[in-house]
């Protein structure tokens, strides 16, 4: 932002107090997220950064805590031969993020299969009941979590009792917490994707048609790959809501089933270990790398839809 | 006059029939699309808080364990006094919660509407096989409570399976001994304070939030495209880090033996004997929550900001308007959907917040989610229900103002 030439030095003043201002307001968003990535490092078990940190000398500096973090719930940590198997199988961290991933992973395909057919519906001019039903889709969103985690609680302890049948439970399994978690991410789902069809040029469906495509060869060759950037967005946001979901796990889940934002919790409750910097730093690195893959998606897809800005 | 003849398609059919025919299947085709996610949300959302609702007026723990003197209030009306019958009554349901081993969840349920009444009925349970003829000097010897009218109007209340003495409670209201409805002592009041406590924190979250983005917002709107957007990551960055590691990297920060109070200590702005405790309490939660939400008020100020056209403002200085009163009068009215748009949001989101404050909220710093938490925890879910309940309606009525003023199609996320 330039300074316009007809301002006067009050204006100059303000201008540069502003920008300083503005500066300030960055660094708080920025760097409580920066700032565990170097403590992580710590050589010491404390969470500020001790002297020889400052000077750089190498011994204030170790992956100590990514060894520890690593090594919980191991049946031989020091053992030289089947580290590799033993971490695996037995390593307490790892066994959370295979539960996450799992979760994550079914979770973000349910979400995103059924978010996709109804966000292609919702953006159908001759759509009925369109603001009622998109209120519906997106309130997962909007209502409290402890609301939605309460209420799932009382469901899934019971799902078909509603029917007088009787079917089992959901809490304490992985389908409970997938469905729950598909029901987290699909507002995403929704949102991503009507943003990216609603700059959708209806006439190059008419257009397939009219060229002899049916309606399956014209979604999967013309409509498909136009929103897939927004698809792939939603699908990204609703793999992080579950990633990153811990209400519903803590109502839902049986002791035995952790996942990675579980373990946090846990670890902040207790005694916040330096360890936990070192689960966060790896968390930071994996944020970083999704914006950027939705950064990029995201200009292609204002690309191909040929809008320039936004 | 003459009639118009009727337009009809090539196979003979009115056009006026056939388009609404094609709309219809139109409109079925879209309808179709959304029905499977439509249908799972029903299933998946929409019937789960059915189901809690129904929890909040809903608990039979002692009316089906108690059939007998349920009976007998239904057959007598309030203010009663209870006769040999209701004793009697009273005497059977006791020994048969003895033999089915329920007494507990009974008393529990009395024990929500009149605090301290659990043990004396778990106690006159034991000793059900005791109670004899004359029951009411019976049930005396065991316990002179039992000729206390509280008791047994906490008790007609308990004995309907649906009650409203949850929302009471949550109300801050109690049940006096003739039945009556009054407000609990002043001390004893938690439960509306704790609502006005989680409004006005949310308020002053929301305000803060607006303050600092408001700044954040004009600068990235006003900065050319590639600036902008390289700034605008660190924006982003924050939105897509998870919420635990931002909560950590806070109490890492802000404790005791913290980066922030350290950094002070350093430079002489406070001494070591007086470091600030900025984490587990009230100004913990405000810190943490307005930097969490932070980025849902910078991205609806930034996408109105954007478009607003400078030469507006530029017009009202070559006019004579100073710099402020351009600000006020011409750019800051333009910014107001976004003030809008933003501010409900931050509202919304932040009214329901669970994990921060139970992370860094210490005890002053806790909000209404916690204390549904804390029920839950508890088994009393028919009061964590009936708080739910309460949030869910201000909630509601939120997200209904924020379609109708902003309408949720314009809801953005990056």
């Amino acid at each position: 932002m330039a300074l316009p030439t007809y301002a006067d030095p009050l204006e100059r003043a303000w201008h540069y107090a502003y920008l300083v201002i503005c500066g300030l307001i960055f660094l708080f968003l920025i760097a409580p997220i920066l700032v565990i990535i170097p403590l992580s490092f710590n050589a010491e078990p404390y969470f500020t950064f001790t002297e020889k940190m400052l000077t750089f000398d190498p011994a204030g500096w170790s992956l100590r805590w990514y060894h520890a973090l690593v090594s919980v719930g191991m049946q031989a940590p020091d053992a030289g031969t089947g580290w590799w198997s033993d971490m695996w199988r037995n390593s307490t961290w790892v066994r959370a993020a295979k539960n996450s991933i799992l979760v994550g992973f079914w979770a973000t395909i349910l979400a995103t299969v059924l978010g996709t057919l109804a966000a292609l519906g919702l953006s159908r001019p001759e759509m009925p009941w369109r603001r009622v039903i998109m209120a519906i889709l997106i309130s997962p969103m909007i209502v409290p979590i402890i609301i939605i985690a309460t209420g799932m609680f009382f469901f899934y302890s019971d799902p078909c009792g509603i029917i007088g049948a009787n079917c089992g439970k959901l809490t304490s399994t992985y389908t409970g917490l997938i469905l729950a978690h598909a029901t987290l991410g699909i507002p995403f789902v929704i949102i991503t994707v009507t943003a990216t069809l609603s700059g959708f040029d209806q006439s190059l469906i008419r257009a397939a048609h009219s060229l002899g495509a049916n309606p399956r060869t014209t979604f999967f060759k013309v409509v498909m790959p136009l929103i897939l950037p927004g698809i792939i967005s939603g699908a990204l946001f609703a793999f992080v809501t579950s990633f990153d979901e811990v209400v519903a796990v803590l109502f839902l889940a049986a002791p035995d089933q952790q996942t990675i934002p579980r373990q946090m919790w846990n670890g902040i409750r207790e005694q916040i270990s330096p360890a936990i910097l070192a689960v966060a730093t790896i968390l930071v690195v994996i944020s970083v790398l999704l914006l950027t893959t939705v950064e990029l998606l995201r200009r292609r897809s204002d690309r191909l839809r040929g809008v320039t800005g936004r | 006059m003459t009639s118009v003849p009727l337009l009809t398609t090539t196979d003979g059919r009115p056009l006026k029939a056939a388009l609404a025919a094609a709309g219809a299947r139109a409109r079925r085709r879209a309808l179709f699309l959304v029905l499977p996610l439509l249908v799972f949300v029903i299933i998946t959302f929409v019937v789960p808080i059915g189901q809690m609702l129904h929890q909040s007026v809903y608990n039979p723990y002692f009316s089906r364990n108690a059939p007998n003197v349920a009976a007998w209030f239904a057959a007598h009306p309030v203010g009663t006094e209870p006769d040999e019958a209701a004793y009697a009554a009273l005497a059977d349901d006791f020994r048969a919660m003895q033999a089915a081993k329920t007494a507990g969840e009974a008393a529990t349920r009395v024990n929500y509407t009149l605090p301290e009444t659990r043990s004396l009925i778990t106690k006159t349970a034991r000793a059900a096989g005791e109670l004899a003829p004359p029951y009411k000097e019976s049930f005396l010897a065991i316990d002179p409570k039992w000729a206390d009218p509280a008791v047994w109007q906490a008790m007609r209340s308990s004995s309907t399976a649906y009650t409203a003495d949850f929302y009471l409670i949550a109300a801050d209201y109690e049940r006096s001994a003739d039945g009556s409805v009054q407000k609990v002592p002043e001390k004893q009041q938690i439960y509306l304070k704790l609502f006005a406590k989680t409004f006005f924190l949310s308020a002053l979250i929301t305000v803060i939030c607006l303050l600092l983005a408001f700044p954040i917002a004009h600068l990235l709107a006003t900065l050319p495209m590639a600036r902008a957007n390289l700034l605008m990551i660190l924006v982003l960055l924050p939105f897509w880090t998870s919420l635990l590691v931002r909560t950590t990297s806070w109490i890492v920060l802000l404790q005791q033996k913290g980066v922030v109070n350290e950094t002070f200590v350093a430079l002489g702005l406070i001494g070591d004997g007086n470091r600030l405790n900025m984490i587990y309490n009230q100004t913990g939660t405000i810190i943490v929550m307005t930097h969490i939400l932070l980025p849902f008020m910078v991205l609806p100020l930034y996408s109105v900001m954007r478009v607003i056209p400078p030469s507006y403002a530029r017009a009202a200085r070559s006019l004579g308007a100073t710099s402020w009163t351009t600000f006020r009068r011409i750019y800051l009215p333009q910014t107001l959907p976004g003030i809008g748009a933003g501010a409900l949001l931050v509202f919304i989101l932040a009214v329901g917040y669970y994990i921060t404050p139970a992370l860094v909220g210490g005890a002053d710093g806790q909000l209404i989610s916690n204390l549904i938490q804390f029920h839950m925890a508890k088994s009393n879910w028919s009061q964590a229900a009936a708080l739910a309940a309460m949030l869910l309606v201000g909630v509601l009525v939120l997200y209904w103002l924020y379609d109708r003023l902003v309408g949720i199609d314009n809801l953005k996320l990056g």
